[in-house]
């Protein structure tokens, strides 16, 4: 594939002075005399910086390496990370198309971003928030089929996910990353199988958690991030033991303490981009990250009506919801809900309890609209899912 | 089935604490001074004894790999290099230990960069991992603030400086001289050998290149002994595994089992079984893009370790399992494969940058069985002409599901190309 310097290039390019400082430090990793070591991790500054591989941050960071810009040329020339020409403002949406993600669907996904980015990779949408490319396996592949937005791996992808994600992006908001479908990370989503005992610490992998930290998935780098460190557990209750969450996160050995507000407090204040992307945080709280710590601190919406068991023994099956498998069903079961007419009769108060109590699917409920499904199932209609559950299409 | 007690990596979902002290509690970082000061060469023949062959698909034995190094410095430094540059397409096992087990390959680092006389180590991530970029970073600097790595780690008495690199998406760093090339700022074309990196390596010094699970499996072994890592699987195929399953089973997962494990067992236990029943399987590819798969008929008796596998002309790989059952399209899902390796040929050498090309355009046209029947024994001999002339595995990687495709489904490709010529109505078999 050509892969050739773009015809209309700027004046100049400067890194920002936290970015010059990062960079002065990439530096002591080598050996004095080899500074060229350097040119990969510069050159990915310089693009989260700008957007894009410019000719004059080629030749800028040839200087600082002592290189002839032509070696620096050939490296940004060769790997396919470094994009030589300019891309959406908001995000350069990157879709996994090898093997393992085609046959679990990647050819939809792609379909969606000729649909709504353009018809082709590396063309930017008519509004120019957008464009996308197809790239080669992305390393998640028991996770397929999956993107690559920014910083961050969305996982476990639908064509319509994919597709309100791109509609959120648009809107300012930063979908949480990481699998799309109420799975943790890269365990059997069907019940662990292994590593069963223990206790569960956190409300997303540790992609999600640094993502919910940094506040970056799109943002372009200019040096003022906070300081990389462990995501503090979450102050979310660790998952086994709902009730004692105040006990597991003292018994903690945390390096550093974090204040009652959690992240927010080691937020640097930054562009009004980024003040937007907060308040877009906290218009959208199901689906957006940068509201799970706060959503923590008190108990949110009104405790619905719940059963100590099922009527008459008999429990509906909550599987033919769509988005409750039999984890989830557990965990409903657990909450004291076993019927279809106790979810259909939720009230928005209600349900945002519900959301924010279920553990690692927190917004699932009115993501899948729940209470919409169940008012059918309750009155003894069929969803789609539902007839496909029937048939024994779903589960086994 | 594996059991708990045995895993090596305790926290690879990531549910449990993911900081120093919670690696400590589960009994990482434990007498790691104590190990060290059982010398070089106790650890080199402990790791030998172990059985454990590396973890990035070659399978090479890693104490035989470390013994390579020079005993005593010549002056030159010694360098520990990591090729976290986890990108074979089905691989994705790696990434869960960088993220989620981080200090299992820390603590790794140290002790082999002590095994092999090195000072200072490289790990050499790919550049899409940044979230895993920021996990292993936050570990190692969780490492110095404890004083376990940097002067005196760990109290051990070894200076041992830990940096962390990355790439920007090319699948050839994998291969250790491209991964120095690209280290040491140039693009990442494979280098001649000899010599070897055990000779001249990184900046022209003695280097060995190990897979991020060779390193991270080293502590545990060496704390639990060789001989109870070398009493999982069959012999000359020890340990546990960490595998990666993906396609169509009923939950794809990365999890650590133990070798030479069943194929129906791995997917049973762990997966969920075949989405729509064992049945329903086509065929496997049981090591990452570059093995050649295992039709459905063979899957029932496939035992999962180096030498079965290599029996039947396929391979373990990165133990990367791709599973593709009755509604796939093989020749498709081979074509996605020849396609990726057209595009990730370095180019230096010219059989695999005009094969991998060639390859894939006969292979576009098998797809939609626009094709003479002959051209199925050309692109075999096409393949044949790459494999063993390049300087570095990439052409291999390229011919070999080919030739595997070949060798199972030449029924399907044929009747394609019959269907196509014979229907004349332009219903191509795509599915």
């Amino acid at each position: 594939m050509l892969r050739r310097l773009h015809p209309e290039q700027p004046e100049s390019f400067a890194f920002t002075p936290g970015n010059q400082e990062w960079a002065e430090k990439q530096l002591s990793k080598y050996p004095p005399e080899r500074k060229a070591s350097a040119v990969i991790p510069l050159l990915w500054r310089a693009q989260e910086q700008e957007g894009w591989v410019t000719k004059p941050a080629i030749e800028s960071i040839a200087d600082m390496l002592d290189m002839a810009s032509i070696r620096v040329l050939e490296v940004a020339s060769f790997y396919f990370m470094f994009q030589l020409q300019p891309v959406g403002s908001v995000a350069h949406i990157q879709i996994c198309g090898t093997t393992s993600c085609m046959i679990c669907g990647s050819e939809n996904l792609i379909e969606v971003c000729q649909a709504k980015i353009a018809a082709n990779p590396h063309e930017i949408s008519a509004d120019g928030k957008f464009s996308w490319e197809e790239v080669e396996c992305l390393g998640a592949c028991s996770n397929a089929p999956m993107a690559q937005i920014g910083k961050d791996y969305y996982e476990n992808l639908t064509a319509e996910r994919l597709g309100e994600i791109i509609d959120a992006l648009g809107r300012g908001e930063v979908p949480r990353p990481g699998p799309q479908n109420g799975r943790f990370g890269a365990e059997p989503f069907g019940g662990l199988t292994s590593l069963t005992e223990g206790e569960r610490r956190y409300s997303g992998n540790a992609s999600v958690g640094l993502a919910e930290y940094g506040q970056d998935t799109i943002k372009r780098i200019d040096g003022t991030e906070p300081a990389l460190k462990m995501p503090m557990l979450d102050s979310a209750a660790p998952v086994a033991t709902a009730g004692t969450e105040t006990d597991s996160v003292q018994l903690m050995d945390q390096p550093e303490p974090v204040e009652d507000d959690g992240l927010d407090a080691e937020k640097p204040e930054t562009n009004s981009e980024h003040k937007a992307m907060e308040e877009a945080a906290e218009a959208d709280e199901e689906k957006v990250i940068g509201k799970f710590d706060e959503e923590e601190a008190e108990e949110v919406g009104t405790r619905p009506e719940t059963l100590t068991g099922p009527r008459d023994g008999q429990a509906d099956d909550l599987k033919k919801i769509k988005g409750v498998g039999p984890k989830l069903e557990e965990s409903l079961n657990k909450l004291g809900f076993y019927h279809f007419d106790q979810i259909a009769s939720w009230t928005e108060e209600e349900l945002l309890w519900v959301d924010s109590n279920m553990d690692d699917f927190k917004g699932r409920a009115s993501r899948d609209d729940w209470v919409g499904q169940s008012k059918l199932l309750a009155a003894g209609e069929e969803t789609e899912f539902s007839k496909r559950v029937d048939d024994g299409d779903v589960y086994d | 089935m594996l059991a708990d007690k045995d895993r090596i990596f305790t926290n690879i979902y990531g549910m449990f604490d993911r900081t120093l002290a919670g690696a400590k509690s589960r009994g990482h970082w434990d007498g790691t001074a104590d190990i060290i000061q059982r010398g070089r060469d106790k650890i080199v023949e402990e790791m030998k004894a172990s059985g454990l062959r590396g973890r990035g698909g070659a399978g090479f034995p890693t104490g035989l790999k470390w013994s390579f190094m020079p005993k005593e410095s010549d002056g030159r430094p010694h360098y520990l290099v990591v090729n976290a540059d986890e990108s074979e397409p089905g691989t994705c096992k790696d990434r869960e230990i960088m993220r989620h087990d981080p200090h299992t390959l820390v603590e790794g680092c140290l002790i082999a960069g002590f095994a092999m006389g090195a000072n200072t180590g490289y790990i050499y991530l790919r550049g899409e991992y940044i979230r895993e970029r920021e996990a292993l970073q936050i570990a190692i600097d969780e490492a110095y603030e404890d004083g376990l790595l940097g002067k005196n780690a760990a109290g051990s008495g070894w200076d041992f400086d830990l940096y962390l690199h990355h790439g920007a998406g090319a699948y050839i760093c994998g291969e250790e001289t491209a991964l120095l090339e690209s280290l040491e700022g140039r693009k990442g074309m494979p280098r001649l050998k000899p010599p070897f990196p055990a000779n001249a390596g990184l900046y022209g010094a003695p280097t060995t290149v190990n897979n991020v699970e060779s390193i991270a499996v080293v502590p545990t072994i060496l704390r639990r002994g060789a001989g109870w890592f070398a009493g999982f699987g069959r012999p000359n195929n020890a340990g546990t595994k960490l595998f990666a399953i993906s396609g169509h089973v009923n939950h794809p997962c990365v999890v650590e089992e133990e070798m030479s494990i069943s194929l129906r067992e791995l997917l049973d236990k762990h997966c969920g079984g075949v989405r729509g029943g064992w049945g329903n399987l086509k065929a496997v590819i049981p090591g990452g893009s570059s093995v050649p798969c295992l039709p459905s008929n063979v899957c029932g008796d496939a035992i999962m370790d180096f030498d079965w596998l290599r029996e039947q002309r396929s391979g373990l790989g990165t133990a990367a399992v791709i599973v593709m059952d009755q509604s796939t399209d093989i020749i498709k899902a081979i074509w996605r494969l020849s396609k990726f390796y057209k595009h990730e040929s370095c180019g230096q050498c010219t059989p695999c940058r005009e094969g991998t090309g060639w390859m894939m355009r006969v292979m576009d046209r098998l797809v939609t069985g626009d094709a003479e029947p002959e051209e199925i024994d050309m692109l075999l001999d096409v393949t044949k002409q790459v494999e063993g002339h390049t300087i570095c595995a990439l052409g291999d990687a390229a011919a070999w599901p080919i030739q595997g495709l070949i060798r199972h489904f030449r029924d399907e490709i044929e009747g394609r190309i019959a269907h196509k010529r014979g229907g004349g109505s332009g219903a191509v078999a795509a599915e």
